[in-house]
């Protein structure tokens, strides 16, 4: 779906992306894990042509990048950025209908597709409850979930989340999992930043562990994940539980 | 489903009343303002003049009262309208059109041609100026955002603006040739509907039609804008043309409404905000309802100088400023409150 070729990219003179070759697949859950740091914001941004690569080559369904028109990619390429919320105490229902706007012409309203579209993902989300209320009264879990499902309505067949995780509860999180799984399930190229290796190892189908710009490893998560990697990423130990979940353990 | 429907439609039948009442409050504003003047004629004999224009009361009738009266709506919409894309802009209720600097530079422009005595040799000259120095404030602002400067960068270099047209300002008023032409120029700056003509009207009002067209086709691009400017990026909108839309769509309303009226200020302020309860906060629903709000409040306010003070000592400016200052501080209070 999404496919790096060799990236590098950086902000000015400081290089953050160093020669990165990488793929968000159809169907998949990838998980992208790495330090503070190590370019995974730069990596979504790049992808979406928020920022310019510096080297290298990024294709969209095997199309370049450079070639997608802003309004074909805001339909193909749904992105939740990080610590995303509403400027506006707008009604939660008002902005999941905002992921609609890559479908809707100038000056048109909400069609009953779109309606849909939108009831649709608050439903997946679990944002359905408060539909009705404005932003600013929600707390920031729930202010999440409603911001996910803005991503969701747009219905791309790709989905860049970045650090969705940060503010929900426990269950949430595993909700929010859940739901990435059911959306890559769906035919849907996942794509999410974790900080919590277990949400990833547990998680995802796909990790790409991410340092200093390089991708250092990547695979199924038990070899992504590997006991090496963590000590050389994240300077940690941990161990795994039966079904291969990594836990922190204590800092090496 | 059925429940979340009728929670939707019931702010828009809301917004519907509302706009219903400014129309209606409008119109009669409008009346009242063509009716009330210093010199005193009847409302029958007013009407008589609007439609055969003979004597004097037809003179007051279509050159003066009428003229003033139509140009209040014009300055009210533009200031409405440009407050309320600001606002969307910034992402910020705190925002109005002086924050771009455009007031300033327009008042700045206006100063120039009443400094130099052009504004006496043809009519047409101080607006010109007004206009231009408001286009001469949108392109410095414009270049910026072309270069990438985000919207802080914007508020910042707006302020900045702001200041050196104040100067520049200051320093012509402190070099006027004589007492005349300053307190000309002072009271040009405090904004003022009096002795305006239709030519005033015919200048302001294409050059604000245009504007808040302008602000109007950048009211989706608004909207994704409540996500932030990432994620409305990632949404198809061309951040950078949304900004460069709004700044040229201001400058042309506010700079055309400064130049028909002068400094009106605080009303691109409270109007959006007022009427945000009502219809919503999405930056794109209000900026034509802003445009209505704003002409009542402009109308409204040109009447009541008329009844208050009927020797003409008080001016529009003065009178929105004095209204708008206070209801500005509580505004902070208020949103310090809820931080």
């Amino acid at each position: 779906m999404i496919a790096f070729e060799n990236i590098s990219a950086g902000y000015g003179t400081r290089p953050v992306l160093n020669g990165v070759s990488a793929a968000f697949v159809r169907g998949k859950v990838t998980g992208i894990v790495g330090p503070n740091g190590a370019g995974k914001t730069t990596l979504f941004r790049v992808a979406l042509g928020l920022m310019p690569a510096s080297g290298g080559r990024v294709t969209v369904l095997d199309k370049p990048l450079g070639e997608w028109s802003r309004e074909t990619l805001a339909r193909t390429v749904a992105y939740l950025p990080q610590g995303s919320d509403a400027h506006w105490p707008v009604l939660a229902r008002e902005l999941v209908a905002l992921g609609r706007l890559p479908h809707r012409a100038a000056f048109a309203p909400l069609s009953v597709a779109d309606a849909q579209a939108v009831d649709a993902a608050m439903d997946r989300a679990d944002a359905m409850a408060f539909a009705t209320r404005q932003m600013n009264e929600l707390s920031a879990g729930e202010r999440a979930r409603v911001l996910f499902a803005r991503a969701l309505a747009t219905g791309a067949p790709a989905l860049l989340a970045d650090e969705p995780a940060a503010y929900l509860d426990p269950a949430h999180q595993l909700r929010l999992m859940d739901l990435l799984r059911e959306e890559a399930a769906r035919g849907t190229a996942v794509a999410v930043t974790l900080h919590d290796l277990a949400l990833a190892s547990r998680h995802c189908d796909e990790v790409i562990v991410l340092s200093g710009g390089r991708a250092v490893a990547q695979g199924a998560p038990d070899v992504a994940l590997s006991d090496s990697v963590l000590a050389d990423v994240f300077a940690i130990a941990a161990e795994r539980t039966a079904d291969g979940t990594v836990v922190a353990r204590r800092r090496l | 489903m059925g429940e979340t429907l009728t929670a939707a439609t019931a702010p828009r039948d809301t917004a519907w009343t509302v706009t219903l009442v400014l129309f209606a409050v409008l119109a009669a504003s409008f009346v009242a303002s063509f009716l009330i003047g210093p010199a005193g004629i009847s409302p029958g004999a007013m009407f008589a003049g609007l439609f055969d224009g003979q004597g004097a009361a037809g003179v007051i009738a279509r050159e003066i009262r009428l003229p003033r009266a139509a140009l209040a709506i014009v300055v009210g919409a533009a200031l409405g309208a440009s407050g309320a894309a600001l606002q969307g802009l910034f992402r910020n209720p705190l925002a109005e059109p002086g924050v771009t600097g455009v007031t300033s530079s327009a008042g700045l422009g206006a100063v120039i041609a009443l400094y130099f005595g052009l504004a006496a040799q043809s009519a047409v000259l101080l607006p010109a100026f007004a206009i231009a120095g408001a286009l001469a404030s949108a392109a410095i602002l414009f270049l910026l955002s072309r270069a990438g400067a985000g919207a802080m960068a914007l508020v910042l270099a707006g302020v900045a603006i702001a200041s050196l047209a104040t100067a520049l300002t200051a320093l012509a008023l402190s070099m006027a040739p004589n007492p005349y032409a300053m307190t000309e120029m002072v009271r040009w700056m405090m904004g003022s509907l009096q002795d305006r003509t239709a030519l005033d009207l015919w200048f302001a009002a294409p050059l604000v039609l245009v504007g808040v067209a302008l602000l109007v086709s950048a009211g989706r691009g608004l909207d994704a804008l409540t996500l932030g400017e990432e994620a409305a990026q990632s949404l198809g909108v061309n951040v950078a043309s949304v900004r460069g839309r709004v700044v040229l769509g201001v400058a042309l309303a506010t700079g055309a409404a400064t130049a028909a009226a002068g400094a009106v200020s605080f009303v691109g302020l409270v109007v959006p905000h007022v009427l945000r309860r009502f219809y919503g906060y999405q930056p794109a629903r209000l900026i034509l309802p802003s445009a209505l709000g704003g002409a009542v409040l402009v109308t409204l306010a040109d009447v009541a100088i008329r009844i208050v003070a009927p020797d003409g000592q008080l001016l529009l400016g003065v009178l929105t400023a004095m209204l708008g200052a206070p209801f500005f501080l509580w505004l902070i209070l208020r949103y310090r409150r809820e931080a």
